[in-house]
């Protein structure tokens, strides 16, 4: 197969179902007196992928994390994959089992082998046997193409790989939708790369992702959507090529010109 | 002059460190005659151990005497310490008054207690799984064993006394204490108001009174809350009494660790759906308690330690029991022997116990810290 033909063939898994994975209408939050989040409106079909972007102190962390009730909101809904996240929700696992999450500073369990990360979900929450538990992890650790560090402890590996890990561990729940909060902006330039990768190839296969970056090569490769906030509203939102060529707000072009001009 | 040799670049070979900085020689030289002041500290020091050390030793073993009816007997026999008289007592500095013929029931409870504790501390046991129920039963046989009932002759509390005392309130106070103190430190920090508050109350109370304080409470108020015609046993009221007090300090030293977890650690473990006790139980609190190591070893020592307290409500620990056979006409003036005698098991439990949170600190040491 040559090289376009796998291309081609990415690009025809990418596609867009009509199946809403996520709503989001009228939403607002408020750190006390402090609004954070404006009047959100939005909708993820299954097999989007979204990269969220816009200046620090936007709102964009509060977004995702709202998705899976790590922030609650106070007004407004968001239902995810068919369950409305408000009020007093008691079975807020069963959303978060659906739901997996990179954080920024990946999070991994330092006492726990890499290995263990992986498993310890499945076992715990999927109530999945220990055996057929690992044997999906080095899988999924193979992915991620370091099936080699399994029994490492997270303290011992780089940054990147750490995050290679986290991204491991959250497919090892086999999630229906992955959130990333800046998953690559606490890395080395080096170990940007590494990570991208992995997420590109998570992209060609179909996940639904919604990704907070600033790595604008990565949007302009697998986003189907990107969203420019500022100031705890959603400013604009845009197919890629529109949006960095031809971007209507002065807020998003201004914020554009600052972080491609170097 | 020396000769450098060159290389070129990329192609420099390891080499051996220079001579005279690695090796015995050095570590003596660099921490004990880096400095005129360092070789005086040094000598000084060696001079005062040789003043201290030779007549201690002599005092305890050389010139000591082993086995003597009186003290009398003992002075005639050698100037060094009188062991005899320990010798003597030795059966009522273990048992207290236990009675003679069912010691070997307060015996057979250690041995158990040994083999109970073996798979909790030491993780690559063989064949650890199949030996973990001990400690699940060991806290029935040993209150069976102790307290007899159901076939052996009944033993009443206040017949416990020495060493089997201190190690009966010891070691209920320390593993009473640490799962409470682990709920305590958590029902601190809960998003529950009533439990937080509950919790807070508790650990402030407790830690907020001295322990002689709460003895003397368990030993003559608490009668006046309970109902009237009960009977609560004192060292009952005593163990209860140590335990939540230790608790609380165990609360405070776990709560510091607990505060010490990234919030990304909860948060990570929230996103993957685990429920808050499989959480805490799974990702936070081996954490935690991995810092907490030294603080709450600590709280074990002062606790074990504390139990000597309890002499103040006549209970007879070691110095209960030391006292009371001071007062022998026959040993009269031996009390350095007594004391060097139960500071010394003292020590060698206290000492073991800041050996073993050593060695657990670097066993659960994985890594450096990001
Ligand atoms: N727990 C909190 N309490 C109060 N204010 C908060 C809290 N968390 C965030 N904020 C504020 O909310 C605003 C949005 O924060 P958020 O972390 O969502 O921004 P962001 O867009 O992710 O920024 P960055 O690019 O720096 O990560 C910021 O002004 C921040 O100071
Ligand atoms: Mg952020």
């Amino acid at each position: 197969m040559s090289d376009q033909d796998t291309a081609a063939a990415a690009q025809s898994k990418m596609q867009v179902s009509d199946q809403e994975m996520i709503r989001i209408t009228q939403m607002h939050k408020w750190y006390g007196q402090f609004h954070v989040l404006k009047d959100i409106n939005l909708n993820v079909n299954a097999g989007e992928r979204i990269v969220i972007c816009g200046p620090s102190g936007s709102g964009k962390s509060t977004l995702i994390r709202c998705m899976n009730r790590l922030e609650e909101h106070q007004k407004g809904e968001i239902w995810v994959d068919g369950v409305e996240l408000t009020g007093d929700l008691k079975n807020i696992e069963q959303i978060r089992r659906e739901v997996g999450m990179v954080f920024q500073h990946f999070n991994l369990f330092p006492h726990l082998t890499v290995l263990e990360n992986c498993t310890l979900a499945p076992i715990w929450v999927r109530k999945m046997p220990k055996d057929e538990a690992e044997e999906i992890a080095m899988g999924f650790l193979e992915r991620v193409k370091i099936p080699e560090q399994a029994s490492k402890f997270p303290g011992q590996l780089s940054g990147g790989q750490q995050q290679r890990v986290a991204i491991a561990r959250s497919l090892c729940m086999n999630p229906k939708i992955m959130l990333f909060d800046e998953p690559t902006s606490a890395l080395d330039p080096e170990m940007i790369a590494e990570v991208l990768d992995v997420m590109v190839e998570l992209a060609h296969d179909g996940m639904t992702m919604l990704c907070v970056t600033h790595e604008m090569g990565f949007a302009k490769k697998v986003a189907n959507r990107v969203i420019f906030m500022d100031g705890g509203e959603i400013i604009e939102e845009n197919v890629p090529d529109e949006f960095f060529n031809n971007p209507q707000s002065p807020r998003t072009q201004e914020f554009l010109s600052q972080i491609l001009a170097h | 002059m020396d000769t450098v040799q060159k290389y070129a670049p990329g192609e420099h070979p390891d080499l051996k460190p220079p001579i005279g900085q690695t090796g015995v020689l050095l570590w003596l030289r660099k921490n004990f005659f880096s400095s005129p002041f360092n070789v005086f500290l040094t000598l000084a020091t060696l001079y005062f151990l040789y003043l201290i050390i030779p007549p201690a030793l002599s005092w305890m073993f050389a010139d000591a005497v082993f086995v003597a009816d009186s003290r009398d007997h003992c002075r005639e026999l050698g100037d060094g310490a009188c062991w005899g008289f320990i010798e003597k007592r030795l059966g009522q500095f273990t048992y207290g008054f236990y009675p003679l013929e069912e010691r070997w029931r307060v015996n057979l409870t250690f041995v158990i207690f040994i083999f109970a504790l073996l798979p909790v501390l030491w993780d690559k046991m063989p064949a650890r799984r199949k030996w973990i129920w001990v400690p699940l039963v060991f806290p029935f046989v040993a209150a069976w064993l102790l307290l007899g009932g159901f076939g052996l002759e009944d033993v009443t509390t206040d017949q416990f006394g020495g060493f089997m005392l201190t190690m009966v309130i010891g070691v209920t106070g320390i593993v009473c204490s640490l799962p409470l103190g682990i709920l305590l430190a958590l029902g601190r920090q809960s998003d529950l108001h009533f439990i937080r508050w509950l919790c807070t109350g508790f650990i402030e109370f407790f830690r907020g009174v001295p322990l002689i304080t709460l003895l003397f409470v368990a030993s003559t108020m608490l009668n006046y809350f309970l109902p009237p015609g009960t009977s609560f046993d004192l060292l009952l009221r005593v163990l209860l009494m140590v335990s939540l007090f230790s608790s609380a300090y165990i609360a405070e030293v776990v709560r510091g660790g607990l505060q010490a977890i990234p919030k990304g650690q909860r948060e990570a473990a929230d996103a993957m759906g685990l429920k808050y006790w499989a959480s805490m139980r799974l990702v936070v609190l081996p954490q935690a308690l991995k810092i907490s190591i030294p603080g709450i070893v600590n709280t074990f020592i002062g606790l074990f330690k504390d139990s000597t307290l309890v002499i103040v409500i006549g209970l007879l620990d070691p110095l209960g029991i030391s006292r009371a056979s001071l007062s022998d006409a026959k040993w009269q003036g031996l009390s350095t022997e007594v004391y060097v005698f139960i500071a010394l098991f003292f020590f060698v439990c206290c000492f073991s116990m800041s050996r073993y949170s050593i060695y657990l600190e670097n066993k659960l040491h994985t890594g450096h810290r990001n």
